[in-house]
């Protein structure tokens, strides 16, 4: 069984390795990139068949995508790039999501896009209070610590009233449309019969109005932020701060004799990868326009981390392909009904016993890992040759 | 055994003084009222037998230990309290008995951690990619090539470092701690594993190092080796030092003939471990 399982998780990787090194490293064309991009912010326009959920809302599930991806590129940095795993990681979500609750509907009635940066400096703020007493525990120690803060932050906006206790917030304002009631213009959606083409004139996207019905603009939205914050996550990634993330992963206390300021850079990690979950949550509550301490419970952190790790912990790319398995696949086969958490619930073991590194690790993982089944490889060519 | 004939100039300022220091574990005396000095541009040899405190020495030396009593002062400077990572950037480099490299960074990446410490750069220069940022960005990878062609990697550098072999992985450690322009670099066993040709190439690189204007602090086992490269010996044996000077002197000192280079015997003890 372990040897098929081996031989299994190599063909995967042979199989996957082109496909991994052309995702996850520099030199793609940038027209491709670009003609990409248009591709997926068309999606919801398109409706291609397939790839179209059938039996929930396309645009909606879009949208729980791309936030995903945006909490899978943030929670990178902290567990993938700084080795810290992170089981509270939801407690940030929350945090960006109770801010805009309170700033735009609670307590005041501030402009989202106002709120959206002043609930990204809280959440970070929350980030740098948490990680200043708990990251001095390392490994085991400090995932049981961030889940007990993943925790806390439920359990506190439960049972506090000025943050809405166990009723929540409701009627978080849309963010501000532009053109309203009808947009500047309208773009239709396609329908398909088989496979043609037909446009279907009685759904068409508004742009760009933020409605209750049409989730397009907000995955627009969303997307441009997930956007805007790979862009600047890979200029700090390739800089020394970078560098010296990876190095604590890898060896902390060498990483401290070499001139590393450990505690320092795993508080940036931990307070980066906040302000990406506060990011995040604020999307989702502006999306959403009700939240409860239920909208974050616990397992949700778990899912976050499977995210990443199932994607591959360390690469980004591998990190937002993760997000997509767990947030579109149980929505996409959704006609299983009550069998499809079974079905995910097998295909993440799948995944994690036959490809442990991820479906696509990091360039220096991959590369190394080889080398190791190489050279494993060998010792077992000498020990057949012996005998 | 006096200090007034060894080779260095006495009137220079040491680099490192190691004063009266002594280390416990609990009652254990690791370190006994141990005082010697590191001076500038020489190669000091830290010897003795397994359990003599060589170690102990070595990681007062780099912040890994405090003191029970005594100081470490580094150019006038008392170690005492100071955080690992400040050491490295006052000026005190070390590798590592059992290699410590990043394993999945490349030999490079290794190497630039090290050239790192003298940089400021953060979360807002990188995004910005300011000047100051791409000139040590730059600054940073040529020394960094320029250290791993110095120690004789070169070809290997974009190599993830767990990939290298292993004579490779100590060089890159010695190019890692070199990247911190360090004023002090200390060496503990680098031999451990070598092979008579890799030592002689090692005994080359020391050289090389010493003569590129470093001091160096070498701890090993290897007499061979340390009697060769050192300007200076200091041997300690039970935690206390027994005998300093120059390889000559200390080759025939009977105090430590007896001590340690006495029989075949002892010999053997040493190369088993």
């Amino acid at each position: 069984m372990r040897k098929f399982r081996e031989r299994a998780g190599d063909w995967l990787d042979d199989k996957l390795t082109p496909v991994g090194a052309v995702l996850g490293r520099k030199p793609i064309k940038v027209p491709l990139i670009i003609l990409g991009v248009l591709l997926v912010y068309a999606l919801p326009i398109l409706n291609l068949p397939l790839i179209t959920t059938p039996d929930s809302d396309f645009p909606n599930v879009l949208f729980t995508v791309t936030v995903y991806a945006i909490v899978a590129v943030g929670l990178n940095i902290v567990t993938g790039y700084a080795g810290l795993l992170d089981l509270g990681y939801v407690g940030f979500y929350a945090a960006g999501a109770y801010t805009v609750g309170i700033l735009t509907a609670y307590h005041f009635a501030w402009p989202f896009l106002l709120v959206l940066p002043i609930a990204m400096g809280i959440t970070l703020l929350t980030g740098v209070l948490l990680g200043a007493p708990t990251l001095r525990v390392r490994g085991d120690y400090l995932a049981i610590v961030t889940m007990g803060f993943g925790e806390l932050i439920r359990i506190t906006i439960r049972n506090t009233a000025w943050l809405g206790g166990t009723g929540g917030i409701k009627a978080i304002p849309a963010p501000q449309s532009i053109g309203a009631p009808d947009g500047l213009f309208q773009i239709p959606h396609l329908a398909w019969d088989g496979l043609n083409p037909l446009i279907d004139l009685s759904r068409s996207t508004k742009f760009l109005v933020f409605g209750v019905l049409d989730a397009t603009p907000y995955f627009w939205l969303a997307l441009t932020a997930l956007i805007a914050v790979i862009f600047v996550e890979r200029l700090v990634k390739t800089s020394r701060v970078g560098r010296m993330w990876e190095a604590t992963r890898e060896d902390e206390d060498a990483a401290e004799i070499m001139g590393v300021a450990t505690f320092k850079f795993k508080l940036l990690a931990f307070a980066s990868g906040a302000f990406i979950g506060g990011l995040a949550g604020a999307l989702f509550a502006a999306k959403a326009g009700y939240i409860n301490p239920i909208s974050f419970p616990a397992n949700l952190s778990i899912l976050f981390v499977a995210a990443v790790v199932i994607g591959g912990s360390g690469n980004r790319w591998g990190a937002i392909i993760g997000a997509v398995i767990v947030a579109y696949l149980p929505e996409r086969f959704r006609e299983l009904e009550n069998w499809r958490l079974w079905f995910f619930g097998i295909a993440l073991v799948i995944i994690v016993s036959f490809r442990p590194q991820g479906l696509f690790p990091s360039y220096s993982q991959r590369k190394a890992r080889r080398a190791a089944r190489q050279s494993a490889r060998l010792d077992h060519s000498e020990v057949t040759a012996d005998v | 055994m006096s200090d007034t004939d060894v080779a260095t100039d006495t009137a220079v300022k040491p680099v490192l003084e190691v004063d009266h220091v002594t280390i416990k574990f609990g009652g254990v005396v690791a370190l006994d009222d141990v005082t010697f000095d590191i001076r500038p541009g020489e190669i000091l040899g830290l010897i003795g037998p397994n359990g003599a405190g060589k170690t102990t020495a070595f990681n007062v030396i780099t912040g890994v230990y405090q003191a029970t009593s005594g100081t470490v002062a580094f150019e006038g400077v008392p170690l005492r309290g100071k955080k690992r990572h400040q050491i490295t950037k006052l000026g005190i480099a070390r590798t590592f008995q059992n290699i410590r490299l990043f394993p999945s960074m490349s030999a490079l990446d290794n190497v630039l951690v090290g050239a790192d410490v003298h940089s400021k750069v953060g979360v807002l220069n990188a995004i910005f990619r300011t000047p100051y940022f791409r000139r040590t960005e730059r600054a940073g990878r040529d020394l960094a090539r320029e250290l791993l062609k110095f120690v004789g990697v070169a070809a290997r550098g974009e190599e993830v470092s767990v990939n290298l072999s292993y004579g490779d992985q100590r060089r890159v450690e010695i190019a890692r701690a070199l990247a911190t322009k360090p004023k002090l670099l200390c060496l503990d066993e680098p031999a451990a594993g070598f092979n008579p040709a890799e030592k002689q190439r090692l005994m080359q690189l020391i050289r090389d190092i010493r003569d590129a204007g470093n001091t160096v602090l070498l701890v090993e086992h290897d007499m061979k080796l340390v009697m060769g490269v050192c300007d200076r010996v200091v041997v300690l044996e039970f935690g206390k030092k027994v005998a300093e000077g120059t390889p000559t002197e200390i080759q025939s000192n009977p105090v430590v003939i007896a001590a340690y280079l006495g029989t075949d015997d002892e010999d053997d003890d040493d190369d088993a471990a």
